[in-house]
């Protein structure tokens, strides 16, 4: 069994340098699908930033009257976070309120002054509630519509925003269907030319399948060399591509972060890095060997 | 040891063997002769489980042939030694690695194979050539490593058809004296062949097919088609 096995393998690797110019061409087209999944990784990761980011900046602001008590303000906050569709709640109360003015408008002589100068603090405590999905927000502000509160509360700045809050939750879910879409088609095809290439190269091969048949080979010895030949193609594809790809991620990762603020692309590539080499490997061995799998059971009938 | 019982072989209701019988005893010299179509290329695929009769039973030793299952195959075919005339040597490989293939493929062990495999390829007078790439070797040398190949798993039958079709006379003849040395060391050959010279020179048993049918069987025989 063991010796077998070691013959396998020891054939598996002298097809492979053997066969060097179809192996070379075989690894070449992996490696351009295993690009293609890299890309939809990265891709798929900017995509979510992306959209977190942009949810992120979504939320329902509830303004109370000036003379709104405290702990009515803190009870309703937590009625809210019991809430499965809410994220967080921020209390922002008066005084941090006035803070949170006064240091943006530091640089403005005028408004500080002016603020300086006031005897009562002008400004409304405010709950700035996140939601879990931005679908959610009609139903949080409807809560707030039915809550006993409502006579401490001024205003919910949701019904303003309303339309472009509904609008963005849709954008939102569009952009992940297609951008799944977009994967789905993209691996579909890097996996075809694969599969057909590697399909031909063992097609190049049949006499000498037929002839390891007629010396007697059982079907695991014909087919054990090619599915190690494989799994040599996918690993190498593999490397390959992530030597070529970690330079243009590393080079790219600066204007990502321009784009999508908190964003660090290299730091993702690096901090998942072997995950991100597992997903590869499972790729290209999967192809590697899947596809080697399938062409040879068509040869040998079985 | 092979026995053909009333074996038939149609391709598209066409019949290309009719209603074949004959026993192969072990250690026989059997000489399979008739003109190009007779049917010996085809008996020769069917008694290699290369194809199924359409009516009939093929025995080899415990095996029935006709029956077998296509995983049961290789069991088979490491018991018989084949020889085409277009050598079916594994291309990219040396003289020295097909004979060893073989015996791998068989389970052979390690130690068995560094004694075995050059001792073939010396008996059949390749010693000085074993490392050659099969490209490196000429008509004559591949049908020499096909022969080391086929015998060194000691089959239990050597199954050659038209060994010689791609070969000059010197050659043809250093070929057939192999076929026979095998035969004189105890291994069952069956050769396939229409060289009319080769067979009435062997004096051995010969089996006449002409259109399907055994029209002759004799030991001793020559070869005669009318
Ligand atoms: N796979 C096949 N399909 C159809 N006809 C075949 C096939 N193989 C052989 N034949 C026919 O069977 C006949 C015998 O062929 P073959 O066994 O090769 O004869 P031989 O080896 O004696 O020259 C021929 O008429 C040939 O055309
Ligand atoms: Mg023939």
């Amino acid at each position: 069994m063991f010796t077998t096995l070691a013959r396998i393998i020891k054939y598996g690797f002298q097809n492979f340098w053997r066969n060097g110019l179809v192996s070379f061409a075989t690894i070449l087209v992996l490696l351009l699908a295993v690009i293609v999944f890299q890309g939809m990784m990265l891709f798929g990761e900017i995509g979510r930033q992306a959209i977190d980011a942009v949810q992120d900046k979504i939320d329902i602001s509830v303004y109370f009257v000036s003379n709104a008590p405290e702990d009515e303000i803190l009870r309703l906050k937590e009625a809210l976070l019991t809430l499965s569709e809410v994220k967080s709640v921020d209390y922002v109360s008066k005084e941090e309120a006035l803070e949170l003015f006064k240091e943006r408008h530091a640089d403005d002589p005028t408004i500080s002054q002016a603020i300086e100068e006031l005897e009562e603090n002008p400004l409304r405590a405010s709950l700035n509630i996140k939601a879990q999905d931005p679908n959610q927000y009609s139903l949080i502000a409807g809560f707030l519509e039915g809550d006993a509160s409502q006579n401490i509360i001024q205003e919910v700045s949701y019904s303003q925003n309303q339309v472009v809050i509904d609008r963005l939750a849709k954008v939102l879910s569009l952009s992940r269907k297609i951008g799944v879409l977009l994967t789905l088609v993209c691996a579909t095809v890097a996996i075809i030319i694969s599969f057909n290439t590697i399909i031909l190269a063992i097609y190049s091969n049949k006499e000498e399948i037929a002839i390891m048949r007629l010396v007697g080979a059982s079907n695991a010895f014909i087919r054990g060399p090619y599915v190690i030949v494989g799994i040599v193609y996918g690993v190498i594809a593999v490397l390959a591509a992530m030597i070529i790809m970690a330079p243009f991620i590393y080079a790219a990762s600066p204007y990502v972060s321009v784009f999508i603020t908190g964003m660090n692309l290299w730091g993702f590539f690096l901090g998942s890095f072997f995950k991100f080499l597992g997903y590869n490997l499972l790729f290209g061995v999967g192809i590697g060997v899947i596809s080697s799998v399938i062409v040879i059971r068509k040869y040998l009938e079985i | 040891m092979i026995t053909f019982s009333n074996v038939s072989k149609a391709y598209n209701n066409h019949e290309v063997l009719r209603d074949i019988s004959f026993k192969i005893e072990p250690k026989e010299f059997v000489s399979l002769v008739g003109r190009s179509g007779a049917g010996k290329s085809t008996l020769v695929r069917l008694l290699i489980g290369e194809d199924k009769p359409t009516k009939g039973r093929i025995v080899f030793g415990p095996y029935e042939i006709n029956k077998l299952q296509s995983h049961e195959l290789p069991e088979v075919r490491r018991r018989m030694g084949i020889i085409f005339q277009d050598f079916k040597l594994l291309p990219k490989k040396t003289a020295y690695e097909n004979v060893v293939f073989a015996m791998e493929v068989a389970g052979r062990s390690e130690e068995d194979i560094d004694e075995a495999a050059p001792q073939a390829l010396e008996l059949v007078g390749l010693g000085k050539k074993m490392r050659n790439y099969v490209h490196e070797l000429s008509g004559g040398e591949r049908q020499r490593v096909a022969i080391a190949r086929a015998m060194v798993n000691q089959p239990d039958v050597i199954i050659a058809d038209e060994p010689t079709g791609n070969l000059d006379p010197v050659n043809t003849w250093g070929i057939i004296n192999l076929l026979l040395k095998i035969n004189e060391l105890g291994t069952t050959v069956v050769l396939a062949t229409h060289n009319k010279d080769i067979v009435n020179q062997l004096e051995h048993r010969v089996i006449s097919l002409d259109d399907g049918m055994v029209i002759r069987d004799e030991d001793k025989g020559k070869y005669i088609l009318t």
